[in-house]
């Protein structure tokens, strides 16, 4: 369990942040660059020493500006991946791996095995000996990874860690990432911009805003009613939980199917199906400013069309021009529209309307090992 | 270059200038070498080299030199480390004091020594006490050689060190890495270069020392005469072995900076060559 409260001052700008993590869990934490992120994960690490304030780990004090205590970073049981993965380039990626071990006098047998496992636990045992610069990205991140997990860490600090990478090897090791945390007891930290991998790594989320903690909570929680504007253009989409129906997510004419507890969604087939049909239950999202509303069952070719009463219109910062619009639809949905469009169609809390979105609309975020009870 | 629009710029005068200010400079460079070079014959130098004064301010020379080289690389690295990491009351001052002898006349540098380890000095007595002397001895010559060769080795390797990725002695530390772990494991060899070039140059300064050797060490033949010193003597007396020496000393600075050169590309920059094979 992690127990941080935190202030700290640098030139002009204040950092005020308090965060729990329990173990085993992950926390994501999201915010604009510049609202204190990097600061409050060096904070962490034990790269930066706070002005005030007190951080605990399982009991143990890591900071307490009370009682003068502090442990610098290589006297912490934490482990740091960032994104720009500061592989030491005149080692091996065995060797890397080791580096910690190493620095902690851990006999060789013990150290090679537990390097051997680690390699094999990131699936590149094969590239052992490899130097950093004969890897490509994914497989650098790869190895940053099982560098700081071999030390099993008590808290593990991630940093955008795979915003560096091309989507692709980004969606190979999503997955994986998933599973190891999911296997690792430790408490984590994981800081994202995207809110794909907010929403595939978080169950709780922590918003930072201009170096304070301005919303915390479950990810429906933050996607139900966003506290700041920031909170709702970032994560201001739809979520679903569904299973793909149908072999190979039925590709035909009509695109793929996802079944979900309340009807089913079509999906383009460029949306791409990870895990195949029936494997298991599939995130999928639908951003506000995709979903079309009209007072008539639209005829045209959106293919996913929901019926219900407006629960709420509200202006959205700056100007008003965009109005979020939550819709007492099953499942329930949040659409974003223009003020004329309100206006034109007399929009009001209560009026029946239908929502409507393409297939080429839904991105299938992938698997989610936690459902959330209230999906 | 291929574009047929774009013809080759003309001669400017800029460019001319240029060219006569390099041909001057090369020229100024390289003619007293030359001249050395063709005033005796190699054979004539392998003879001269063969004589009892010559040698023994070779072997004293490379003794010395190599002896100053190692107790600056020794005690320059960590203080080069600290320069580079850390900031501290006094620093400035440090600094400056690190460089001074490198713009001191190399006389004076000679003349302070005398006053500090002297027999009267400040530090000379407390040595003399212990039964330890150093003007006028092989000893002194090494501190001599250390005295202005400091410089040489702290300012690469203080730059080496600060030129290091900030980030990688930050995941040393998350990975529990000590200072001194990460010190010899992460900044030693990745600041390699850069140290290698500060060995090179504190060597080859030691090995030229010539002004503050023969104020504080005196100039007598077997315990302080190095080879600068022994070129001087010769100077004055039989010309032949003056120049025989000085093809020898300049032979050896030249191998030393083309080594220097040469050395990174070949072996320590090979290893972190990305078109390496694989495996």
């Amino acid at each position: 369990m992690l127990e941080l409260r935190v202030a700290s001052r640098l030139g002009t700008f204040e950092l005020e942040a308090e965060l729990d993590v329990a173990d085993g869990e992950v926390m994501v934490l999201v915010g604009e660059s510049g609202s204190g992120k990097s600061t409050l994960l060096r904070c962490l690490s034990g790269l930066l020493r706070p002005d005030r304030g007190r951080i605990s780990m399982d009991g143990a004090t890591w900071f307490d500006s009370e009682r003068s205590a502090w442990l610098s970073a290589n006297e912490r049981a934490v482990g740091v991946v960032t994104q720009d993965v500061a592989l030491f380039p005149h080692l091996s990626a065995a060797e890397n791996v080791a580096f910690g071990l190493r620095a902690q006098r851990i006999p060789a047998p013990e150290r090679e095995q537990r390097t051997a496992a680690a390699l094999e636990r990131l699936g590149i045992a094969s590239l052992a000996a490899r130097k950093p610069h004969q890897l490509s990205g994914g497989q650098q991140q790869r190895v940053a990874i099982a560098r700081a997990v071999v030390l099993e860490p008590r808290l593990l600090l991630l940093d955008e860690p795979l915003s560096a990478l091309d989507a692709a090897s980004r969606r190979a090791i999503r997955g994986e990432l998933r599973k190891l945390l999911d296997e690792l007891s430790c408490a984590t930290v994981y800081v994202t911009h995207s809110p794909a991998e907010a929403l595939s790594f978080g169950e709780c989320i922590t918003v930072l805003e201009a170096g304070r903690v301005s919303q915390v909570g479950t990810r429906e929680d933050l996607m139900r009613s966003p506290r700041s504007p920031y909170v709702a253009e970032f994560l201001g989409v739809n979520l679903f939980f569904g299973t793909l129906t149908g072999p190979d997510g039925v590709r035909s004419a009509g695109g793929a199917r996802i079944a979900l507890p309340y009807g089913e969604l079509t999906i383009a087939e460029r949306a791409g199906a990870p895990g195949g049909a029936g494997s298991g239950d599939t995130a999928i999202l639908v951003r506000p400013r995709d979903i079309t509303l009209a007072l008539a069952r639209p005829t045209g070719t959106a293919r996913n069309v929901f019926e219900g009463a407006i629960e709420e219109l509200v202006p959205q910062p700056p100007d008003g021009e965009l109005v979020r619009t939550s819709l007492a639809t099953t499942p329930p949905l949040i659409a974003e529209v223009t003020r004329q469009a309100v206006t034109a169609l007399a929009l009001a809390p209560g009026r029946r309307v239908f929502a409507s979105f393409k297939a080429a609309g839904v991105i299938v975020v992938g698997e989610l090992d936690k459902r959330p009870s209230g999906a | 270059m291929a574009d047929p629009a774009s013809r080759p710029p003309r001669p400017s005068l800029a460019s001319f200038a240029v060219l006569v200010a390099g041909t001057l400079l090369l020229a100024f460079l390289a003619l007293p070498f030359v001249g050395l070079l063709l005033r005796v014959s190699p054979r004539e130098v392998l003879a001269r080299l063969g004589s009892a004064v010559v040698l023994d301010a070779l072997r004293l020379s490379f003794v010395t030199s190599i002896a100053a080289t190692a107790v600056v690389v020794v005690l320059g690295i960590p203080v080069a480390w600290l320069l580079a990491t850390r900031e501290f009351p006094g620093k400035r001052v440090v600094e400056v004091l690190v460089d001074l002898p490198m713009v001191l006349p190399p006389t004076v540098a000679g003349f302070a020594l005398l006053m500090a380890f002297g027999r009267a000095g400040l530090a000379g007595r407390g040595l003399a006490a212990l039964g330890i002397s150093l003007p006028f001895t092989t000893l002194g010559v090494v501190v001599a050689q250390v005295f202005m060769a400091v410089p040489f080795m702290v300012g690469p390797a203080r730059a080496s060190f600060a030129s290091l990725d900030r980030k990688l002695l930050d995941a040393a530390a998350t990975l529990r890495a000590r200072e001194t772990f990460t010190f010899f494991h992460v900044a030693l060899p990745l600041a390699m270069p850069g140290l290698l070039a500060g060995v090179a140059m504190s060597g080859a300064r030691s090995l030229g020392e010539f002004g503050a050797t023969i104020t504080f060490a005196g100039n007598l033949p077997g315990s302080t005469q190095t080879m600068p010193l022994a070129v001087y003597v010769a100077l004055q007396s039989d010309l032949d072995a003056a120049v025989a020496l000085s093809v020898l000393l300049l032979v050896m600075a030249f191998g030393l900076l083309l080594g220097l050169r040469a050395a990174p590309a070949g072996s320590f920059w090979g290893r972190l060559d990305a078109r390496a094979p694989g495996r």
